[in-house]
């Protein structure tokens, strides 16, 4: 294949005189601003090599002139946010929840934390403002299954409800149709009662019917008007608030195959002043008591 | 000196390429089809349809395996070798049966792996997913091509290796060399489909992320660049630029790049020095990879009119350009600080995608653009209208696409490590999701345009193909 050197009349360039299907190349030098940018990329390079850990040996490495380290990077960054952060913290971990809700800058500096933790830590379930959704309670309406006092709600966040903490507050709603406590007839009559508590029954026989059921079933746990029993969080029937649902279907399913939300136990996962900021945010959303 | 080079022509295999092109455009608009879809889902997630087969979990490598092996890795192969045989005048080594086997080969691969994405068949590797038993398939795959292609090299005609092979061969082997190392597992059974990988805990990652940043670099960077030193120079009929800078960049790159994975793992485990390392070895890969943007670009030095009238030409010289963005984008988010915003935001998806969009499809589109009147024997497209068509509705679906991804990626960086006045977090998680919306949308629609200039695309080449000609527009 002979080669033929030959000058380029766009670019004055010579070929290097191979060709490939046509296509030939240009002996251009290297653009002299590209070679500076690589030199002066190499030489940041070996700066960056100098003073920082850079290259592996055999048990250890280059460490650099400044003795950086990752780790303590993040170590010092932490402890700056700490030490920003501890004097309020210490003030709400160490006053009581009435204390820090009587004193005006505390409690916005809690309500502001415990708006934060519950994003991060509860709205998945409870929603963004405690809004709740089907089988997560409100926490913004005055109804409490475990009730509403600071110390309730600091303690059911501790413990959780039906969590793997030792203390945590538990109860059972009984499966009445799936475990045969009532036979069908029976589960449509409660339901038919349960729905009078708060409407306008729409069967007053079937109604008459389940009345005796419910005090024989149901009243121990959710009293004998249906008001609810907060030691059991067992939920007021008499009102529409419904945690799943207030249609007959619901209501019905509800006590044929029992309910059992859980909520885990925070107390061993946050620091006790975030479960106490998280409490007051709570408390103040709407039906603190 | 003539009658031997048409003597040769007659013997270089055709219908390997004309089906790798074919094939190349299916799987690019299967893959673009998907990604959209799995944009639509993460802006509506109610789109995963409750069914594990249709989650996003399942189509995202679905997604990505179908757009850089299925789409890329097809146009690769076939346009390496329409490259090799003509670049050596000389036939493929191992003729027709070894063409096919790689090519059929390669898409056996294809399907066994995305069937079994789809069936929660995963190593959990990104973009090497694929089980053990399709790994070893596609190791035999790869070494024949391999062979064929260096046997080609080996029986040239012509004196001088072109420096599109060099690029072409530094893929094909370096690919090898990563798959295999990154694939080394243990099956759990014969018949089984999982296995266990033999590295663990922080060596994983940065096995992981050796692989992971050098099939960028192998795959989606050399690779391309062979397309490029070939079908830019041929449509645009100019020499190449600076067979100098060729050679400085070439060995400047593959050199560097193998080094710069660790920058996936800034502020992880990896020890700090590897960190360092990585973002140093980044850093200097921004002129290497600049070198074939140069090269590319310059090529066109007394022949820019071409761009007006060569569709081919116009989508190779836009791909050199977002190349050259997406290097130089590449290093800055490198860089630690810059990546302890950028890291884990949408902004590394809007990168990828001015790389795999811009860079990757563009310079295939080209390729096809120029190819396949060629491989058909026609005189030109069915419709230059269609193409110029095609070319502005994908280009704005890339604008849109890593426009919105920037603007989401800063914004949720930016939220992510957002303090108020006391020491909190401003922001939820939950929070910076809800902002992401309405980019999320806007990226969809991007995808949208970009789906829809491929099917243009398609009907195009299909209509070339079979010899029709538009009639010009009055």
């Amino acid at each position: 294949m002979p080669t033929k050197i030959e000058k380029d009349a766009v670019t004055g360039q010579n070929t290097t005189g191979h060709e490939w299907d046509g296509i030939k190349e240009l002996n251009t030098p290297l653009p002299t601003w590209w070679v500076y940018l690589l030199y002066a990329t190499i030489a940041w390079s070996i700066g960056l090599f100098v003073i920082y850990p850079s290259f592996p040996g055999i048990t250890g490495y280059l460490p650099g002139v400044v003795g950086y380290s990752a780790r303590q990077e993040l170590a010092d960054k932490m402890k700056v946010e700490k030490e920003v952060r501890a004097p309020f913290l210490d003030r709400v971990r160490n006053g009581s929840l009435e204390d820090i809700r009587r004193t005006p800058d505390l409690l916005g500096y809690a309500v502001a934390g415990g708006r934060v933790a519950f994003a991060e830590n509860c709205a998945g379930c409870h929603q963004s403002g405690g809004a709740g959704a089907k089988g997560y309670p409100s926490l913004a309406d005055d109804e409490w299954l475990w009730g509403g006092k600071l110390a309730d709600i600091q303690k059911t966040i501790q413990v959780g409800i039906r969590s793997m903490h030792p203390d945590t507050r538990t109860s059972l709603m009984p499966r009445f149709g799936t475990d045969g406590i009532l036979d069908r007839r029976q589960l449509d009559d409660v339901t038919e009662f349960v729905l009078s508590l708060s409407t306008k029954p729409v069967d007053p026989a079937a109604v008459e019917r389940g009345r005796r059921l419910y005090a024989e079933n149901c009243a121990s746990c959710h009293g004998e008007q249906g008001a609810g029993m907060r030691e059991f969080g067992a939920p007021s029937l008499t009102d529409k608030v419904w945690l799943f649902g207030g249609d007959k279907p619901s209501i019905l399913r509800s006590i044929a195959e029992g309910r059992a939300g859980v909520m885990p136990a925070w107390g061993e996962r946050l620091d006790p002043a975030i479960v106490k900021m998280l409490t007051l945010y709570v408390h103040t959303l709407g039906g603190g008591e | 000196m003539s009658a031997a080079r048409s003597e040769a022509r007659e013997d270089y295999l055709e219908d390997v390429i004309r089906a790798s092109m074919a094939l190349a455009m299916f799987w690019g608009i299967a893959a673009f089809a998907v990604g959209v879809l799995i944009a639509f889902q993460l802006a509506f997630p109610v789109l995963n349809l409750g069914l594990e087969w249709t989650t996003f979990g399942r189509l995202r490598p679905l997604h990505t395996s179908a757009a850089i092996f299925a789409f890329g890795g097809t146009a690769l192969i076939g346009s390496s070798f329409h490259v090799v045989q003509r670049t050596c005048r000389a036939q493929l080594f191992g003729g027709e049966p070894v063409a096919w086997f790689v090519l059929l080969g390669y898409q056996l691969f294809i399907v066994v792996a995305a069937t079994g994405y789809l069936l929660g068949i995963t190593q959990g590797r990104e973009y090497a997913e694929p089980e053990w038993y399709a790994d070893l398939w596609l190791t035999l795959v790869w070494v024949v091509y391999l062979v064929a292609f260096v046997g080609t090299l080996v029986k040239r005609e012509e004196p001088h290796i072109y420096v599109a092979n060099w690029f072409y061969l530094s893929f094909i082997v370096t690919v090898a060399m990563l798959h295999v190392v990154n694939n080394l597992a243990m099956p759990v059974s014969l018949f089984g489909t999982k296995s266990y990988s033999a590295f663990a805990g922080v060596q994983d990652a940065l096995t992981q992320w050796w692989y992971g940043h050098n099939a960028v670099g192998f795959f989606l960077t050399a690779g391309f660049l062979g397309m490029m030193y070939y079908f830019i120079p041929k449509a645009a009929n100019r020499p190449v630029y600076s067979y100098r800078l060729s050679i400085v960049h070439f060995w400047s790159l593959i050199f560097l790049y193998i080094w710069a994975g660790p920058h996936h793992l800034h502020y992880t485990a990896l020890p700090e020095w590897a960190q360092m390392l990585g973002m140093a070895f980044s850093v200097m890969l921004w002129m290497p990879s600049w070198g074939g943007m140069i090269n590319g670009l310059m090529t066109l030095s007394g022949a820019w009119d071409k761009l007006r009238t060569d569709p081919s030409l116009r989508f190779s010289v836009t791909a050199v350009a977002f190349y050259g963005m997406s290097t130089f984008e590449g290093p800055v988010m490198s860089i630690r600080p810059v990546n302890a915003l950028s890291h884990y935001t949408d902004w590394t998806i809007g990168h990828v995608h001015s790389g795999a969009l811009g860079w990757v499809a563009f310079i295939v589109f080209g390729m096809m653009y120029h190819l396949v009147p060629v491989l058909w024997g026609r005189r030109d497209l069915y419709s230059k209208t269609l193409a110029e068509v095609h070319f502005w509705v994908s280009t704005l679906g890339i604008v849109l696409y890593i426009t919105a991804m920037w603007v989401s990626g800063i914004m949720q960086g930016l939220m992510w490590r957002a303090y108020d006045e006391l020491g909190f977090l401003q922001y939820s998680f939950a929070e910076t999701v809800q902002a992401m919306h309405p980019f999320y949308l806007i990226r969809a629609m991007g995808g949208v345009l970009f789906l829809i200039g491929a099917l243009i695309m398609a009907y195009n080449l299909w209509r070339t193909a079979r010899g029709d000609v538009a009639r010009a527009a009055a």
